[in-house]
């Protein structure tokens, strides 16, 4: 057993015109909680698909608990789970039939229970016989991630999981993912949100101009930094605590 | 190819029929339409055209029996599309499953869900007093060359679903296949028609498909017009797969 979910060593990978990554490295644990950070186009969303063999990349290596992508992409798919960027979920089928087809396509037994059990784990069961297309974007985001964790895959990619939610609904999705990652599930999220990879991720990793240019934990990034300054100013609350306050679910809010 | 291989495809199959029957635009264009065709053609035009045969329902049937499928890819090309557009295609291709599957599912779906609305239509015309003297066998050589069309017409309909850039691009194209059939015997004898829309109409697939079809179900001779309809199916059904397969070779 090694102890590397994710090796990536020297990966290129250019479209038509723009060389989106140029030699990108770095390592995941198995059982944590990985981060990748950048701006819009920094090529997050390129790292993962080759990750995720849906795109194959000019040069170096990537392997998934050991085996090459590039080679071995059908013992990947049997490791891992892509909750892409826009919700994969079918909104004509209800939340259940959407994760009883997955179960089907996974060869699991006891379909229905396996959709049942995460219907109650994701707050889903009340919604579980209603269409997708009448469900909220919260809720929509929560059965797609449902919808990776059919079959138990040990390592989950999660791009912009939080892209378009409102605050609640974030939450909602950090909680989630937090109890993943309790659960041993190794998570790879993409986010441009600062927050959001300080709130959840034991590794981050920052992609810039098509190279990770800092990688390691919030400690040891903030390290980086010149050495904070002691400075007394009246802590005003931000809007989104204003927000959460206001409608109650301020306690929610996930340590 | 894995030995999941057609449960895989069964569970896509029922996937997209849920689609089909949950959606009733679906369901109105590729039954009720070519029914009010049949309708408007049997007793509005039909007292007024000569077929020189008494029965105008028997000579029509497979006619709107094609249109009916031209009008049923068109949602072929439509449902690959959006799937396509929506994260599903990407989760299902990270998946553990062949990565065609995907494909076929759409192609099993198009034939079953064609097959259902081709049997509505029949069922329709017999109140409507369309007759057959036809046997078994010719039935069953109709039914093949039915799913031959329709199989033919899918793979069009996969090139469209799959390099659309927009939904109504990916519908567009089964407008003049839709009206292939009025430019052909499906509805008229073509020896009426002048001389240079008479060639076309006398070349074009679809007229020796009709025809082919007309034949079976009347028990009259069949001839050669079989085998062009024949030549015409598996031709355009292998361009047509060649063609898609490339295309979605380069879209995943």
């Amino acid at each position: 057993m090694q102890n590397q979910a994710i090796q990536v060593k020297g990966l290129q990978k250019s479209y038509t015109k723009i060389h989106v990554l140029k030699g990108v490295d770095f390592e995941v644990e198995k059982g944590c909680i990985f981060a990748l950070l950048g701006s819009n186009g920094a090529g997050k969303t390129t790292i993962i698909k080759i990750l995720t063999t849906l795109l194959k990349q000019d040069s170096g290596t990537a392997t998934i608990n050991g085996f090459d992508v590039a080679t071995k992409p059908d013992d990947v798919r049997q490791s891992i789970s892509l909750t892409g960027q826009f919700a994969a979920v079918d909104e004509i089928l209800t939340g259940r039939e959407n994760l009883v087809m997955i179960a089907r396509l996974r060869h699991l037994k006891n379909t229905r229970q396996v959709a049942d059990n995460l219907l109650d784990r994701f707050g889903l069961t009340e919604a579980a016989d209603r269409r997708v297309s009448t469900y909220s974007g919260g809720m929509r985001r929560r059965l797609d991630i449902a919808m990776s964790l059919v079959g138990k895959p040990q390592l989950i990619f999660l791009d912009e999981p939080t892209t378009g939610l409102d605050p609640e609904g974030r939450i909602e999705v950090w909680k989630t993912v937090k109890e993943l990652a309790n659960g041993g599930t190794t998570v790879f999220l993409t986010t441009q949100y600062l927050e959001e990879a300080e709130q959840l991720a034991d590794q981050i990793a920052i992609l810039h101009e098509g190279k990770i240019i800092a990688n390691g934990t919030l400690a040891e990034l903030k390290k980086l930094f010149p050495p904070a300054k002691v400075e007394y100013v009246e802590k005003q609350p931000t809007l989104e605590e204003i927000f959460l306050a206001i409608i109650g679910k301020k306690a929610e809010k996930a340590q | 190819m894995n030995k999941h291989f057609f449960s895989d495809m069964g569970v896509m199959l029922g996937r997209s029929m849920r689609h089909i029957f949950r959606s009733l635009d679906t369901i109105i264009t590729v039954t009720i339409m070519p029914i009010a065709f049949m309708l408007l053609f049997v007793y509005v035009f039909g007292g007024a055209i000569q077929t020189g045969t008494d029965n105008y329902v028997n000579y029509l049937l497979p006619g709107i029996l094609l249109i009916a499928i031209a009008s049923g890819i068109a949602y072929t090309a439509y449902r690959l599309f959006m799937d396509m557009q929506r994260g599903i295609f990407e989760r299902f291709h990270s998946m553990p499953i062949a990565r065609s599957i995907v494909l076929w599912g759409h192609v099993l779906t198009s034939l079953v869900s064609n097959a259902i609305s081709v049997v509505v239509i029949i069922l329709v015309a017999l109140i409507m007093g369309f007759r057959s003297p036809a046997g078994v066998l010719s039935w069953l050589a109709v039914a093949g060359i039915l799913a031959l069309f329709t199989l033919a017409l899918t793979w069009i309909a996969a090139i469209a679903g799959l390099s659309a850039t927009s939904v109504d691009g990916a519908g567009a194209f089964s407008y003049p296949i839709i009206f292939l059939p009025f430019i052909s015997s499906a509805f008229v004898p073509t020896r009426s028609m002048p001389p240079v829309v008479r060639a076309f109409a006398e070349n074009q697939p679809v007229t020796s498909i009709v025809e082919a079809i007309r034949a079976l179900l009347s028990n009259q001779p069949v001839g050669n017009e079989l085998w062009v309809a024949l030549a015409w199916c598996v031709g355009i059904t292998l361009v047509a797969y060649l063609f898609a397969m490339k295309v979605y070779k380069k879209r995943v």
